[in-house]
């Protein structure tokens, strides 16, 4: 088998295995694991900026909030349906990845961290300011009756998760198709060395705002499917702690790797869901496997393993 | 009452704010500054600094101001071992790397916070100001008989708040004296410049790495001290002052005392106007624009030399 059959088997095999899950799990597991598969959906957006173009943010939960905003608002205040309302959240964040890519072209390094980590807390803000509409932290709740797409009522556990496996599916395979063309080639390339590349002849701007635009559109979806099937939009997926949560996510899985951001989200998803029974300030572990990653595994679990042994990993 | 004396109340809560914000600001710039790292846990130094000071003033019985003393010596340096630790423990085997740097004070930020919310939990505290007298602010207005002051209702502050402005002043000096006239602020100085350069000179680099760490949350915590008997203690309360003070580096240029300085001044009085005539979120969110957009058109800051 080539490399590219195998990771082409091993991902479609981890997707047939999730959908065959669904009929074993019991009720919370089941609840929790479609949560993971949207939230991994965020966390691949955030991996092809991060881990594959090698540009760090620390204001994703900017593009989340804006599909989700995008989505919750012209359900809540314009009384679209759910499956334009979707699209609409696609929009919202494709533009908003549009008007920042185009300003974060002009800086980088720590102050493309700054840049980003701003922007995010401007429009966390402005979620507070016109809590007339967005009700502000408090947030609301979509009705369960208007949260249907073609038929299917996304509020039932079956359905729900399924629409996030299909939407993680389409994710993985977009992730495994931009890798293994040029495009993700060059974008790896700017990660690794970007005068090089320039020098090459490849146009690095260009390249750099077509990975905010797909990572900031994946990222949107992602915020637009977690409001749609859990209904509930609210300030808190605007803030800081979750333009934290991709890149503890991402780092945790193994950055630039595809599979990275679902086993990091998966473990830390359930870390967090067993110390919250212990304490209330399970932020302390996030906090915790922060710093040891830095310190003993830059690489993540995934990384980890791609060093060691299986070198085809894409 | 008129615009007059409310803008005078905006100046002097602003010139509070610049105060502490200033010392806060001049510790997160000299971290960056010399080791050329940023520091995002710097906001929870601050808040160790307050929260301490809630501790060691109510173990210290007798007169407020015995206690609020003792915590303004002891509650810096206990920050600044803290800080240092860190330094040792995590900055320095990274190596100082800039990004990884910053997703290790992210992890820190977390920790330092969340202990703060497990061991003094998540009350709101405040500490007793060591004298407190009100004092009144005449104004003057037009009268039949001419000019005459009169004493606004409202308008007026205390003594606490003025000696806050006086400690910032005093402190900042006493910075600046140290960074110009003594030898460890020459060996500061020398490895901000090149740090090769002066390891190759026989300065112990990781040692003014680890001091200066270590002065810079001092530095915080010394604000986080100052303002607690004016703002209660609370484990969230290092969020937005870490905010202002990035704004403050930004726009005074990274490294440059001077800049910080007029910076703070501008932040804080500005944020203090703001907040008295508009809603404080929309100041807020036109402040982290501004910055965000210095940053992409002016990298190097409204008054420094050197891009972030």
């Amino acid at each position: 088998m080539t490399d590219m059959q195998k990771s082409w088997g091993l991902h479609l095999g981890i997707i047939a295995l999730l959908f065959v899950l669904q009929f074993i799990l019991p009720a919370y597991h089941h609840g929790s694991l479609a949560r993971i598969m949207v939230l991994t959906c965020y966390a691949m957006g955030y991996n092809i900026l991060f881990g594959y173009t090698g540009l760090l943010s620390l204001g994703h939960a900017l593009f989340f909030a804006a599909g989700m905003y995008g989505m919750s608002l012209s359900i809540q205040h314009l009384d679209w349906s759910a499956g334009p309302a979707v699209f609409a959240g696609l929009v919202a964040g494709f533009a908003m990845a549009l008007v920042i890519g185009m300003l974060l072209l002009r800086t980088a390094g720590v102050a493309f961290m700054i840049v980003t980590l701003m922007f995010a807390q401007a429009g966390y803000l402005t979620v507070l300011y016109f809590g007339e509409w967005t009700r502000g932290d408090e947030g609301f709740v979509i009705k369960q009756e208007l949260r249907r797409i073609a038929g299917f009522d996304l509020s039932d556990p079956t359905n729900r998760y399924f629409a996030a496996l299909l939407l993680m599916a389409v994710c993985i395979v977009i992730t495994l198709r931009v890798v293994q063309t040029g495009f993700g080639r060059v974008l790896v390339a700017i990660r690794e060395n970007e005068e090089r590349t320039r020098m090459l002849g490849y146009d690095i701007q260009r390249h750099k705002l077509a990975a905010i635009l797909l990572s900031g559109t994946m990222s949107a979806a992602a915020g637009a499917a977690y409001g749609l099937l859990f209904g509930y939009a609210g300030a808190t997926f605007a803030s800081v702690q979750y333009s934290i949560f991709p890149l503890l996510w991402v780092l945790l899985g193994g950055a630039g790797t595809v599979l990275g951001p679902f086993i990091g989200t998966l473990f830390m998803f359930y870390l967090i869901d067993l110390s919250s029974e212990l304490t209330t300030a399970y932020m302390l572990i996030a906090g915790l496997v922060l710093v040891a990653l830095t310190l003993f595994a830059p690489q993540g679990l995934v990384g980890e393993l791609r060093r060691r042994t299986l070198r085809w990993l894409p | 009452m008129e615009l007059g004396p409310y803008l005078i109340l905006g100046l002097l809560e602003g010139l509070v704010t610049a105060a502490v914000l200033s010392l806060m600001a001049l510790g997160l710039s000299l971290v960056f500054g010399v080791m050329r790292v940023v520091n995002v846990a710097h906001g929870e130094f601050f808040m160790v600094g307050a929260v301490l000071a809630w501790w060691i003033a109510s173990l210290v019985g007798g007169h407020p101001a015995l206690g609020f003393l003792a915590a303004l010596i002891l509650a810096p340096l206990l920050t600044a071992g803290l800080a240092m630790l860190a330094d040792q423990l995590v900055l320095k085997r990274i190596g100082y790397d800039p990004e990884r740097t910053i997703v290790a004070t992210i992890g820190l930020l977390y920790v330092i916070q969340q202990v703060t919310l497990m061991t003094y939990g998540p009350d709101a505290r405040p500490v007793e100001a060591p004298f407190n007298h009100r004092l009144s602010i005449p104004f003057v207005e037009w009268t039949e008989g001419g000019f005459a002051l009169y004493w606004p209702w409202g308008l007026g502050t205390t003594s606490y708040k003025l000696a806050v402005i006086g400690a910032a002043v005093i402190l900042l000096t006493a910075i600046w004296l140290l960074m110009t006239r003594t030898r460890y602020g020459l060996l500061m100085r020398a490895t901000q410049l090149d740090r090769e350069t002066a390891q190759a000179f026989a300065i112990p680099v990781g040692r003014v790495y680890a001091s200066v760490f270590g002065l810079g949350a001092g530095l915080a915590a010394l604000g986080g001290v100052l303002i607690v008997p004016i703002q209660q203690a609370h484990y969230l309360m290092g969020h937005d002052p870490l905010l202002l003070s990035f704004i403050v580096v930004i726009i005074g240029g990274l490294g440059s005392l001077p800049g910080t300085v007029v910076a703070a001044l501008l932040i804080g009085i500005s944020d203090g106007m703001i907040s008295v005539f508009f809603s404080p979120t929309l100041a807020k969110i036109i402040a982290t624009l501004a910055v965000a957009f210095v940053l992409v058109f002016r990298p190097q800051g409204l008054f420094g030399k050197r891009a972030l």
